[in-house]
């Protein structure tokens, strides 16, 4: 049992930091498209991230207090090797995050300046969070080639999390936004899929195990549907998209589900390529866990709050189910 | 500069802005509860106008505590990873509870409480806002669990460098965290119910005289009113337990160098670092004494008794000082205020106007309370356990100046803006305002 409880630990961090990235993707996707709507869209658009945001950056916490408590010294490896960019993505994530309220609540004339820098953070967090996996990837290795390849999937990431905002709005939206919101999600879903096949090619390149986890046989092919799947995916949210800018019937939701879907995949693929390091080819979950005592106690605390925290997550995105309404309270 | 000065004024400055929010949402939240609660047993409108403007200064609040937070989690490893290394054990699983137990509870239920009414029943709503409090408040209990257990810790032993628990109940139950959560708690008590008095004075002043202003001015007024003197009670207990444990601490608070009896109380010193001695001290004869032993010839252990191992005297005496004197402020304005606001029904315009100054009067006390009790640890980080030095990390200093230069750039810019949206807000809100004339002269 002892050695189970460090797996069930890298596993809950992966699962925390799974769905802080399609859950603060979506919203830090809305922030990023801001720029682009009308004001009357600007309104519209926050209103359907309101009640969900505080929650959704909860879960970064809790990965990162994962990491934290459950594998110490990897947290210091890790955070310590992407010391700056972490530094920019918080402040990126304080600067949107209340702009969030004080666009609202401030004096008319200033209001244009926190759009701005809900649009900026918003921005600024995305790149962050893009560069340091490119970062991580390569080693902690801060060359011109590396920062190269960390700004590319920065730029990449910016623009999954616009397509999993621009998804989101097309469930949360009607009419005009709606529209919009279907333009902006083709656009970004191009370049999403020219990210993940970045993070695809260059993650075997940098490490012979990764290579042969992924190209022995017969690995290669019990691999092959994650890459077959993302495609698959890919194209169905291309299709409909289309479908829904020239007007045939659609599923709203279907766009949304395939952006989430690909996340997903490439999430599950790069957790495969990783494991069992959390440090690539250095830092083993085993070796960074810390002692099984202090697990046991936070795995009795894991298994009381997480199915609590699961249940009236559901029920707060039951609550707000459906179109937005305009924000008032 | 020494990077270990520079990682701690970081650290510092970090926690010092997060906890600004903290104080004010912990109680924030209880007064949202008692205006939803008037209004259902009342059915007067005037308790939801109030609901509906402190809830917006609440949502505020908790979105720069929220964000603020963030930050904390990734530095407590990048800046002391010896900290997890030694003590990770027990600062493990009392963070993770409180993430897990609270901070989703609060962050989840605050969407129902703004942007649900209209969606789930009254009932619903009460229970969100019940929840969000119950769920600050909850937070404030692990992590002055953790920082308790820093400054006196218990239940635990040193295997290979590493301390493991013996008993959790002792560890959470250490000896100052009885006094150090009401402590808190009432500090929060404070913060929250002087701002509301004070942006109410401030509604008032301005000829804001409408029924939901005054009654979140008589609900700041005689929460402040009643809190103060059980903090001042709790504050003292509190003094007399660091005595027992953490002497040094309470020697640098009273500026005592030498151990001697009948130690006065001083008003007035400069802690003079090199000569061990004070410059230009005022004081009462035998008060120290008097306060911290209950008798007048008691003897306090002097800062000589701690060579090496004892906190920077000045910030520590100073802070000390500032969090007494605002206390006592706080004690006077809120005792004034409540006479008035029961024989008169109105604050009255010099009244108000020092309701308005003593606004933030809450996170200055509360800071200078919080140097006092963390400065006053050093140089321990874990008292008796791990020294700060020990844990710092050996992050290069340019990292460390640039990232203090952002959050210190982003923090100023937040504190200001914050400060002036609250007013801005509170000059906006005209919910049924009766206007009886313009700014009284």
């Amino acid at each position: 049992m002892n050695e189970l409880y460090p797996l069930i630990f890298v596993f809950l961090m992966a699962l925390s930091m799974l769905i802080y990235v399609v859950l603060d993707g979506y919203d830090l996707g809305v922030g990023i498209l801001l720029r682009r709507a009308s004001d009357a869209h600007k309104d519209e658009m926050i209103a359907s991230i309101g009640p969900f945001w505080d929650a959704n950056e909860t879960w970064l916490v809790l990965g990162v207090g994962i990491l934290l408590v459950a594998f110490p010294v990897a947290h210091g490896v890790i955070l310590g090797g992407l010391y700056l960019p972490v530094a920019f993505m918080l402040a990126g994530l304080i600067l949107r995050g209340v702009a969030f309220d004080f666009r609202v609540k401030a004096h008319d004339d200033h209001r244009v300046w926190w759009n701005r820098a809900f649009y900026f953070g918003s921005l600024l967090a995305a790149f962050s969070q893009g560069f340091m996996l490119g970062i991580y990837l390569l080693g902690f290795h801060y060359t011109f080639a590396s920062i190269s390849f960390a700004a590319f999937i920065g730029l990449c990431l910016i623009a999954g999390y616009s397509l999993l905002g621009a998804t989101w709005l097309i469930l949360k939206s009607e009419n005009g936004l709606l529209d919009r919101a279907v333009l902006w999600a083709r656009g970004s879903l191009w370049l999403t899929g020219i990210g993940i096949v970045a993070v695809s090619i260059a993650t075997p390149l940098v490490s012979a195990r990764i290579f042969d986890k992924w190209f022995a046989l017969p690995n290669f092919f019990l691999l092959a549907p994650i890459p077959l799947l993302t495609a698959a995916l890919f194209f169905i949210c291309e299709r409909t998209l289309k479908k829904m800018l020239t007007g045939q019937p659609h599923r709203a939701w279907l766009p949304f589900a395939c952006a989430v879907g690909m996340f997903l995949l490439a999430f599950i693929g790069l957790a495969y390529s990783l494991f069992p390091y959390l440090v690539v080819d250095q830092l083993t979950y085993r070796d960074a866990a810390t002692a099984p005592e202090t697990l046991q106690v936070m795995l009795i605390g894991v298994a009381i709050t997480l199915p609590a925290i699961l249940g009236y997550t559901a029920y707060s995105y039951r609550v707000f189910w459906g179109k937005s309404r305009a924000l008032s309270y | 500069m020494d990077p270990l000065i520079l990682a701690r004024i970081q650290f510092a400055t970090n926690i010092s802005f997060h906890i600004l929010f903290p104080t004010i949402t912990i109680a924030m939240g209880w007064l949202l509860l008692f205006f939803k609660l008037r209004f259902r047993a009342t059915g007067d409108d005037k308790w939801m106008q109030a609901y509906g403007f402190w809830v917006k200064v609440f949502a505020l609040s908790f979105a720069l505590g929220v964000v603020s937070g963030i930050t904390m989690s990734f530095q407590f490893g990048t800046n002391w990873p010896g900290y997890m290394q030694k003590v990770g054990n027990i600062a493990g699983p009392l963070l993770a509870y409180e993430v897990l137990s609270a901070f989703f509870l609060e962050a989840t239920f605050l969407g129902v409480m703004l942007f649900g009414r209209s969606r789930v029943s009254e009932n619903v709503h009460t229970a969100a806002t019940l929840l969000v409090a119950g769920g600050t408040t909850l937070s404030a209990f692990w992590i002055l669990a953790l920082n308790s257990w820093m400054q006196t810790p218990a239940g635990f032993e040193m295997i290979n460098g590493q301390a493991h628990v013996t008993s959790w109940l002792a560890v959470v139950f250490n000896p100052s965290f009885t006094y150090r959560l009401p402590h808190m708690l009432l500090a929060s008590g404070l913060t929250a119910s002087f701002l509301m008095a004070g942006v109410s004075a401030y509604q008032w002043l301005r000829g804001d005289r409408a029924p939901a202003v005054l009654a979140a001015l008589r609900t700041g007024v005689f929460v402040a009113a009643t809190l103060i003197p059980v903090q001042i009670f709790i504050g003292d207990a509190h003094g007399l337990n660091t005595l027992e444990h953490q002497p040094a601490k309470v020697a640098a608070m009273e500026g005592i160098w030498q151990t001697e009896r009948g130690a006065p109380a001083l008003a007035f010193a400069l802690p003079n670092e090199k000569e061990h001695r004070n410059d230009y001290a005022v004081g009462i004869p035998k008060l120290a004494a008097l306060i911290l032993t209950h008798t007048p010839d008691g003897e306090i252990k002097g800062l000589d008794e701690f060579p090496d191992r004892h906190p920077p005297v000045a910030p520590v005496f100073w802070g000390f000082r500032v969090m007494v004197g605002t206390g006592m402020a706080m004690l006077a304005i809120s005792w004034l205020s409540a006479w008035r606001l029961r024989r008169r029904g109105e604050p009255g315009v010099w009244l108000a106007r020092a309701l308005v100054a003593m606004t933030f009067s809450g996170w200055l006390a509360t800071l200078a309370g919080w140097y006092v009790t963390e400065i006053g640890r050093q140089p321990w980080l874990v008292t008796g356990v791990l020294l700060a030095r020990d844990a710092a990390a050996a992050t290069p200093v340019p990292l460390l100046g640039i990232s203090l230069g952002i959050y210190l750039s982003l923090y100023a810019l937040l504190i200001l803006s914050y400060v002036s949206v609250v007013f801005h807000m509170a000059r906006k809100h005209v919910g049924t305002r009766t206007i009886y004339g313009e700014l009284p002269a």
